[in-house]
């Protein structure tokens, strides 16, 4: 199969040729510089696609209940409850900006209660109020409105709305997954920047290499391709190393179960811890092209 | 040679470094299995005549033709594939000097990608005089050897052209004979030849062995030198 021509260039880069490595002196510093550097921002850049893809299920599970209820809270006499009840329904019925509107039934009551309560719990001898579950309608009921008619109609009911704290809370997490993507994409460049930056000072190290290699007949992509290949195979390795570190420092951090709250709940999850390993070869390409645009530009300072 | 009539033309050719022209109404062609001395004082353009020669420098006026290519067209690449046919030896001879020598020696055959004959190239280093020191690294050479082995590498390709500047500067007069050797064989096979020197002794010494001509640069211009050197 004949590859695209680009492709094929790409692939004539990063061909393996042992004579044509063997024209660059093997260089000191920019070698493990270039592997420190792409470890390093792997490493961080693990944290941030955690980050992100933490924020981004926080930001839909806050998002779902936002999606769903309201709920009111009725206080009573026993023998007012029932058809405060009805006329609390009666009302919702007529409401716009409500979809639906049921009472929990006792057997719910009991369920919400169980984990404080145990499942035991007599409900029905209990001055426990009524919750009445609301779905908004799309867009939603006038929350004041609302609040004016059931003080009308019943005045022990109470809307809990308290699923409307959680709107910026929701956005805030959206952001934040977005500060993670940006980040994500700043520690990429940052990284093409600092293999660039060796790339350029490999070059002009190894000055007399390369005009020793023009005089000889040495094309561009030739010399080009012993530096490319160099940097490319270095920053990925760096990076594996990175996203190793990365991932065991993601493995330990304490459990969202044991230590609750939403930074330990910070990790992938499912096929998520699958994406880490996408950071080395991507890593790799970015100095694949970071490096080909440095050698490229600087070989033609030489005739 | 690959027919034509000329190897290398320059056509009313200049060069301008910046602060006035060096070479001006440079005119003059080398015919194929030709012998030239470039001749002339210190800083009088030797060099870069050279370097135009073999396109590391492109002319500021006027023309010049290598293989019947003019220089000021021709694509990076093209420059490369040209250099594989003109075997250049500098003064100050530049190695790879983390690499034993004879992967120096065989560089033009590794950029173009061709194998090299171990045997071809034990050949080459024994013509030099240098096959004992075939895992020698550069700079443990002595200018005369770094000289030879510079030789080596601009004919390993089998080019067209030998240009050589100033060859035998650093070397004693016995070493200066010897490289003249070299050259005056390169040219019996075929090779056209330039060097560019100021050794005098050295152009009678190669008259009384191939029909050179010489040329010199006076007043930033290129004149054929009379027979009286």
């Amino acid at each position: 199969m004949k590859l695209p021509k680009p492709l094929a260039r790409a692939a004539a880069l990063l061909s393996s040729d042992a004579r044509a490595d063997r024209v660059v002196p093997p260089s000191g510093h920019t070698a493990w510089l270039t592997s420190f550097t792409a470890g390093a921002m792997t490493f961080l850049c693990v944290f941030a696609l955690a980050l992100s893809l933490a924020s981004g299920r926080l930001a839909s599970r806050w998002s779902d209940a936002l999606a769903r209820t309201a709920t009111i809270r009725l206080s009573a006499p026993p023998e007012q409850m029932q058809a405060q009840t009805e006329a609390i329904l009666a009302l919702l019925a007529t409401t716009p900006g409500v979809e639906s509107a049921r009472a929990l039934t006792d057997e719910e009551n009991r369920a919400l209660l169980a984990p404080w309560f145990g499942a035991d719990l007599p409900v029905e001898e209990l001055p426990l109020p009524r919750l009445i579950e609301v779905t908004e309608a799309d867009p939603g009921y006038d929350g004041e409105g609302l609040r004016q008619r059931l003080a009308a109609e019943a005045p022990g009911a109470v809307l809990d709305d308290h699923t409307r704290w959680r709107r910026p809370l929701a956005e805030a997490a959206g952001r934040l997954r977005l500060l993670g993507w940006l980040s994500i994409v700043l520690i990429g460049t940052a990284m093409a920047a600092m293999v660039t930056l060796a790339a350029n000072a490999s070059l002009a190290a190894n000055a007399q290499v390369v005009r020793v290699l023009r005089l000889v007949g040495a094309d561009d992509h030739y010399i080009a391709r012993a530096f490319v290949r160099r940097f490319t195979l270095r920053a990925f390795a760096g990076a594996g190393a990175g996203a190793l570190a990365g991932l065991i420092g993601i493995m330990i951090l304490p459990r969202t179960d044991a230590a609750g709250g939403f930074l330990t709940g910070l990790g992938f999850s499912g096929a998520g811890w699958l994406l880490p390993f996408l950071l080395p070869p991507l890593a790799g390409a970015v100095a694949f092209f970071a490096t080909r645009h440095a050698a490229l530009s600087k070989l033609r300072e030489f005739r | 040679m690959h027919g034509g009539e000329r190897v290398i033309a320059f056509e009313n050719a200049a060069y301008n470094y910046g602060g006035g022209e060096l070479l001006s109404e440079v005119s003059l062609r080398l015919a194929p299995g030709s012998f030239h001395f470039l001749t002339g004082p210190s800083g009088s353009g030797k060099t870069t005549f050279l370097k135009l020669a073999y396109a590391e420098l492109l002319p500021t006026a006027g023309h010049v033709t290598i293989f019947d290519r003019e220089v000021r067209g021709l694509s990076r690449d093209e420059v490369a594939r040209l250099r594989r046919r003109v075997g250049v030896v500098h003064q100050d001879v530049q190695f790879l000097d983390h690499l034993p020598l004879a992967a120096n020696v065989q560089l033009p055959l590794t950029v173009s990608g061709r194998k090299s004959d171990a045997r071809d190239l034990g050949d080459l280093l024994q013509w030099v005089g240098l096959a004992h020191l075939s895992d020698a690294l550069p700079p443990s050479l002595s200018g005369g050897e770094r000289q030879r082995a510079a030789l080596a590498r601009a004919v390993i390709m089998g080019p067209d052209v030998i240009l050589a500047d100033e060859p035998t500067g650093n070397v004693d007069w016995e070493m200066s004979l010897r490289l003249l050797t070299l050259l005056v064989e390169l040219n019996r096979m075929g090779k056209t030849i330039l060097v560019a020197t100021h050794d005098l002794n050295l152009i009678r010494q190669a008259k009384n062995q191939v029909p050179a001509r010489v040329l010199r640069i006076s007043r930033r211009r290129i004149q054929l030198a009379g027979a009286d050197l």
